[in-house]
């Protein structure tokens, strides 16, 4: 029972932002469809009442004091920046430039 | 000097007799950390388990732990009787541990060349209690498999079959442990990830509660249920080496303000005294983990596991989970669903691999596509597709609903009294190399006895219990939250019950090949059989 179409395979790769070959996109639309397969087990339970568990242990979120502490140094946070410039990350523009 | 006789000798060793020996003054820790680097050194070529070395760093470490041993000795025998029992003992960490200034690849191509700007919170505890860092070990990339064949970097062998996988995913520290590389190896278990690889190759391996250990520093797969543990030869090691790394720390706020028992340093050395702590112990035997597909070998071992236990006074009771069934389905819902937000991180601008291509959203696809295997790229498109709008209630909410019922399974039987679960680590001994790669369903199911325990945020661990056909089984052991020390106990006590059994002795049975230069890798091994990503 296929669930998803080659171009839902297309529309998930794109919201992954995984740039994927012809071939892999071919091979993913059956896998992911055998391992999909396989969730429909899932149906038959009536989860109506049941509430959903996100985490296992029973830990209330745990907040420090709100002071000052040192954090990464700059120079360690960009070392492995493939490109930088300065104390920046060089990307490519987003905003059109005109003119 | 009967004792430091040869390197041989010495690596075969526990972890708490190289304590021993070291406060002894029989051998320093250079020594014992040589012999480990030449035999890590010589087999990495026919095993693989290593994706580096660092020799230089190691032997450092180790004249840092001689000077503490030292001057332990020069303060008399309680300063001595007061040192951590890893000071000075070799260990292996699975390469998705960050140790400042070194690579932790997780075994993916995105993440070559990055250089961990900061020490994980478990290498800081190993660096405290003196232990010496030998290098970081193969893996599945992103801890996503069951064989260590998907890693970017090439599989691992088994020691025991050459032709075989050491399971997955820390199956590089499995290997390293069961090869005497080193006696001790740190993984991560997110479906069963330490246990069954340890089930695999012959080994102890345990997946702590969830937030028992930091993950401050880890790469991250799924993160309600991964969770840090060791490998090790035997239950006093795995329980030394989770004493170290195990305790709260405020970088990672899932990480549990719960006591460490000092017990972890002190199980029996005794067998005698170590059986006796199963008499009148309610042990439980879950009858759908006796799953379709298993080995007939696999269930006699533990089946005759379950009549050793009995007969040293624990009183063994069939049991039932009924939500076992749906463990796997749910599990991969929710732990695809996490990592496709986990690794949305690898974006090419920050670090890792970084591919180029017109705008910034070419660069994305780019990137990622080019750089995540075939695995990671499976599990991200499921996790998204799981995650995304209009679907969201059907796959993820649902599996989380489902995990409650599951959590619920083992709840009611804690309530029930009963002191442990008793159950195999895996279907199946070690299978070879390319079984289940091309159906991903197929390597999904070898985790059926494991991923309910991380779906429950429980403690369990895996010990061997004899082989079949040759190859390891492993008995799994399953305890309520926090009952780490109590698992341990019991491993320990199945051990001092099984001393004498002829399989005790046995080395891994293809383990003298792997000193041959001229022997195949474990990539021209897998290629031969027709492996494929």
């Amino acid at each position: 029972m296929a669930v998803l179409s080659r171009s839902d395979v297309e529309h998930v790769a794109h919201l992954a932002r995984l740039g994927l070959t012809d071939a892999e996109l071919a091979r993913l639309e059956g896998q992911l469809n055998h391992i999909l397969d396989q969730y429909t087990i899932l149906a038959t339970l009536d989860t109506e009442a049941i509430a959903p568990t996100a985490q296992t242990i029973e830990l209330e979120n745990i907040l420090r004091d709100d002071i000052v502490m040192p954090s990464l140094a700059v120079e360690d946070a960009l070392a492995n920046a493939p490109e930088r410039e300065g104390d920046f990350i060089v990307v490519p523009a987003i905003i059109g430039y005109e003119g | 000097m009967p004792l430091r006789s040869t390197p041989a000798a010495l690596i075969r060793r526990h972890a708490h007799e190289m304590a021993r020996l070291l406060r002894a003054g029989e051998v320093t820790s250079v020594e014992l950390t040589e012999a480990h680097l030449a035999v890590a050194e010589r087999q990495n070529r026919a095993l693989h388990a290593w994706l580096t070395i660092d020799r230089e760093r190691a032997l450092h470490e180790a004249r840092d732990a001689d000077a503490r041993i030292g001057a332990a000795r020069g303060e008399g025998s309680a300063a001595l009787a007061r040192l951590h029992p890893l000071l000075g003992i070799p260990v292996g960490l699975k390469d998705l541990v960050s140790i400042r200034g070194g690579q932790a690849t997780a075994g993916s191509r995105i993440l070559d060349g990055y250089l961990a700007p900061f020490d994980a919170h478990i290498t800081e505890r190993l660096r405290d209690v003196g232990a010496v860092i030998l290098g970081k070990t193969n893996m599945d990339e992103f801890a996503m498999g069951s064989s260590t064949e998907h890693s970017a970097f090439g599989p691992t062998s088994n020691p025991w079959a050459l032709d075989r996988v050491p399971g997955g995913s820390s199956g590089g520290s499995s290997t390293a442990v069961a090869a005497f590389h080193v006696p001790l190896g740190i993984g991560t278990d997110t479906g069963g990830s330490i246990r069954q690889p340890a089930a695999l190759t012959g080994i102890v391996g345990m997946k702590p509660t969830y937030g028992r250990v930091s993950r401050f520093g880890i790469v991250a797969f799924a993160s309600s249920l991964d969770q840090i543990g060791p490998l090790a030869r035997d239950a006093r090691d795995a329980a030394a080496l989770l004493h170290a790394v195990a305790g709260r720390d405020e970088r990672d706020s899932t990480s549990a303000p719960v006591p460490v028992p000092d017990e972890l340093i002190h199980l029996p050395a005794s067998d005698d005294e170590a059986v006796g702590a199963l008499a009148g112990r309610r042990l439980g035997l879950p009858r759908e983990y006796f799953v379709a597909g298993m080995e007939p070998g696999v269930e006699a071992r533990v089946r005759e596991a379950v009549r050793a236990l009995e007969g040293a006074g624990a009183i063994v009771e069939e049991v039932s989970l009924p939500h076992t069934d749906y463990g796997l389905a749910t599990y991969y819902i929710v732990a695809p669903a996490e990592a496709s937000a986990n690794l949305a991180r690898y974006d090419g601008i920050r670090y890792g691999a970084s591919s180029r291509d017109s705008d910034v959203l070419g660069n994305y696809l780019a990137t990622r596509g080019g750089s995540f295997g075939a695995e990671v790229k499976r599990r991200i498109m499921l996790g998204t597709y799981a995650l995304s709008a209009g679907y969201y209630d059907a796959y993820y909410l649902k599996a989380q609903k489902v995990r409650t019922l599951i959590k619920g399974d083992f709840d009611a039987l804690w309530a029930q009294g009963f002191d442990a679960l008793v159950a195999p680590t895996s279907p199946t001994v070690a299978f070879r190399f390319g079984a289940r790669m091309a159906d991903p369903v197929a390597m999904y199911l070898s985790d059926a006895c494991t991923l309910p325990v991380n779906m429950a945020g429980l403690p369990g661990v895996s010990i061997p219990c004899g082989l079949s056909e040759g190859l390891p089984v492993g008995l799994q052991l399953i305890g309520a939250a926090w009952h780490e020390a109590e698992l341990l106990r019991y491993a320990r006590a199945y051990e001092g019950l099984t001393a004498a059994a002829d399989w005790r002795g046995l080395e891994p049975a293809e383990l003298h090949l792997a000193d041959d230069p001229d022997l195949p890798t474990p990539a021209e091994r897998a290629l031969a059989l027709g492996g494929t990503q």
